[in-house]
């Protein structure tokens, strides 16, 4: 038995989690929320298949018990976050916010999915693309010693940053950075972010820098940067690490290629793709603990 | 050339351009120093930030010897007359950096993107309006786009309330008539409604050149450097700008000889050697590689054995922009590891 979703914004991100969702053994995408009703992404997903409303939220509230719809993504925008996860918690359903609103704790799921689990977080966040690329590398070191500070330069594509990324830039600088310290482990982060229009679109690259309050203990820091690399890649199997670990003195660098799996978004748009996997994963994971009970 | 008549505004890039060629080491006396002597010589504008900006202390860039704020403190309350400036890169200065920058005395912000991107500037641009700040759109690495886009970019930086428009040679790849090009283009556009600058580097001994070119085609605001104090081959000297323009008849305000001493008796000690054309920033003008790259490369070439200009003409074919220091090493362990050597 798979465990139903809905997808609320049939945008891009919501049409790159379909795919990712028609996939999944434990999941099925049941219901895609729209506002307008000739969106190019309400007729796709019926298309597929699912059921579809344009009155947002609120068109979907009296099926929920009846279509036993447990997990909702939610990837419209932070001003109406906050209204759709009310009317979602109240029917017992799971949000997955891929918006900036964060009321949720920070999820990032390779490093501490399980935990929030634990907590019974109704509700999660995806911080930012760079920050799911990034905080797996700060946290596979801080898991080893202490990290002093972590500072993170994400590059994406130009044409793979939308007009929302791009009108208030600092919410990424600023939720990364609280990402880098709340789950990555960093006592002190701060996040770049670059955006490269060069033709043909480049990989996502992302560079870590984390400077370890102590002498680095070299072996077991490049074993676990390893390990979760490995980890990764069965979120997102283009995460790759291209250069590094390096060492200089309490420094060590990293450097990562994210290449999109390509199932709705073009490939070099890694950076949307990690947060519709990562979503993903984190809807796995809720379905084997709601399968689980 | 008939400048004559013609009145600019030299805006000094010492104390943040300069810093790429120390690493960002200014100490404060150092800082107090060279404005002190700018401000008595008439200098009406100077800018003092990390080379990368508000808040480009950082592994990435270099950390400052110093924060941006204390940096301000050594200069700001010392002014008589010059106006300070800061510069701020969205993405990596943040609105909260601008906020305390302006506590700390600034008058205007140059908000700067790369020249495709402009619409990454429009928070910061209206929160600046919002201070009531001199703010200018600065589009760097102008050389990449035609007039057409250069335009069409610098009109969103002016429809969230710049002021004053720069077209930015942060590569100093740019020949004469390049600049004149995409200045006139800007200047039919706007007019006299919104100011005009060009900041130059001296990559391709371009910098009093272009800068000429500049003020011809209707640039009002043009950026230099004590004894050319900036990264890659440096900024335009300031002092040879002041000598040019007097002999041309376009009003500076600058007075010669003081500017001279400055930058001969204070800037040149503190530079240690001073700032040429050497084969690898001429690299970086002839490829079009953003010039703070030069230092990087260098430490590049000792570290994994990649000669510094081979790695940037690479960097160039890779479309690398401004703010990408991180993919310096990066390119060269690639080469490195294809060669063998690690």
């Amino acid at each position: 038995m798979k465990i139903n979703c809905a997808l609320i914004g049939p945008g891009n991100i919501g049409m790159d989690l379909m795919y990712k969702l028609l996939r999944s053994d434990i999941l099925n995408p049941l219901w895609m929320i729209g506002i307008e009703p000739d969106s190019e992404g309400l007729k796709r997903a019926k298309e597929f298949g699912m059921k579809t409303t344009f009155e947002g939220v609120d068109g979907v509230l009296d099926f929920i018990e009846e279509d036993g719809v447990k997990i909702a993504f939610d990837a419209t925008s932070a001003y109406v976050h906050g209204e759709n996860n009310r009317k979602l918690a109240e029917k017992g359903v799971m949000v997955i916010d891929l918006t900036p609103a964060a009321i949720g704790p920070f999820c990032v799921p390779a490093v501490n999915m399980q935990e929030l689990l634990s907590k019974n977080a109704q509700n999660v966040n995806l911080v930012t693309c760079g920050g799911q690329a990034t905080i797996p590398m700060v946290a596979a070191v801080s898991s080893v010693q202490e990290v002093e500070y972590a500072e993170i330069i994400a590059t994406a594509a130009s044409k793979s940053a939308g007009p929302g990324t791009r009108a208030n830039i600092d919410e990424f600088t600023e939720t990364t950075k609280l990402g880098i310290e709340q789950v990555g482990g960093a006592k002190k982060g701060k996040a770049i972010i670059i955006l490269n229009p060069a033709e043909p679109p480049l990989m996502m690259r992302d560079t870590i820098h984390c400077l370890t309050s102590e002498e680095p203990n070299e072996e077991a820091i490049t074993k676990s940067i390893h390990e979760m690399v490995e980890k990764m890649q069965k979120i997102i199997p283009g995460y790759t690490l291209k250069n590094g670990p390096v060492f200089d003195g309490r420094k060590i660098s990293i450097w990562l290629e994210i290449e999109g799996l390509g199932d709705y978004l073009p490939k070099y748009a890694g950076n949307l793709d990690i947060i519709t996997a990562a979503a993903v994963n984190i809807a796995e994971q809720m379905a084997e603990k709601i399968k689980g009970a | 050339m008939d400048l004559k008549g013609k009145k600019i505004t030299i805006h000094d890039m010492s104390l943040r351009d300069g810093m790429h060629s120390i690493r960002h080491q200014f100490t404060l006396d150092q800082m107090t120093d060279m404005s002190t002597a700018m401000d008595k010589a008439g200098v009406p504008m100077i800018e003092v930030t990390h080379g990368d900006g508000l808040g480009g202390s950082s592994l990435n860039y270099g950390y400052g010897l110093h924060t941006d704020e204390e940096w301000l403190d050594a200069v700001v309350p010392n002014m008589e007359n010059a106006k300070i400036s800061a510069l701020l890169l969205p993405g990596i200065g943040i609105v909260k950096d601008l906020e305390r920058a302006v506590e700390h005395g600034i008058s205007t912000v140059r908000v700067a993107t790369h020249c495709t991107e402009a619409d990454c500037s429009a928070q910061h641009i209206k929160a600046a309006i919002g201070m009531k700040l001199d703010t200018v759109g600065f589009l760097m690495m102008a050389h990449m786009v035609d007039e057409k886009r250069l335009v069409e970019e610098a009109r969103k930086m002016v429809s969230y309330g710049a002021n004053c428009i720069y077209a930015t040679d942060s590569a100093g790849y740019l020949l004469p008539d390049m600049v004149s090009s995409r200045i006139s283009a800007l200047k039919k556009e706007f007019g006299d409604e919104i100011e005009l600058g060009f900041h130059g580097h001296n990559n391709m001994s371009m910098g009093v050149a272009n800068s000429l070119a500049a003020i011809e085609a209707g640039a009002t605001r043009i950026d230099a450097s004590l004894a050319g104090f900036g990264a890659g081959s440096g900024n335009t000297a300031t002092e040879v700008l002041v000598a040019v323009c007097n002999r041309m008849g376009v009003e500076t305000g600058v007075d010669l000889d003081m500017i001279e001493d400055a930058a001969e008796d204070i800037a040149l000690p503190i530079m240690g050697k001073p700032t040429r054309i050497s084969r690898d920033s001429l690299t970086l003008g002839y490829a079009g590689v953003y010039s703070s790259f030069l230092l990087f490369a260098r430490r590049a070439e000792a570290k994994y054995g990649i000669d510094a200009r081979t790695l940037l003409v690479e960097l160039g074919k890779r479309g690398m922009i401004g703010g990408q220091e991180d993919m310096i090493d990066d390119c060269a362990m690639e080469m490195a590891k294809a060669k063998g050597l690690i």
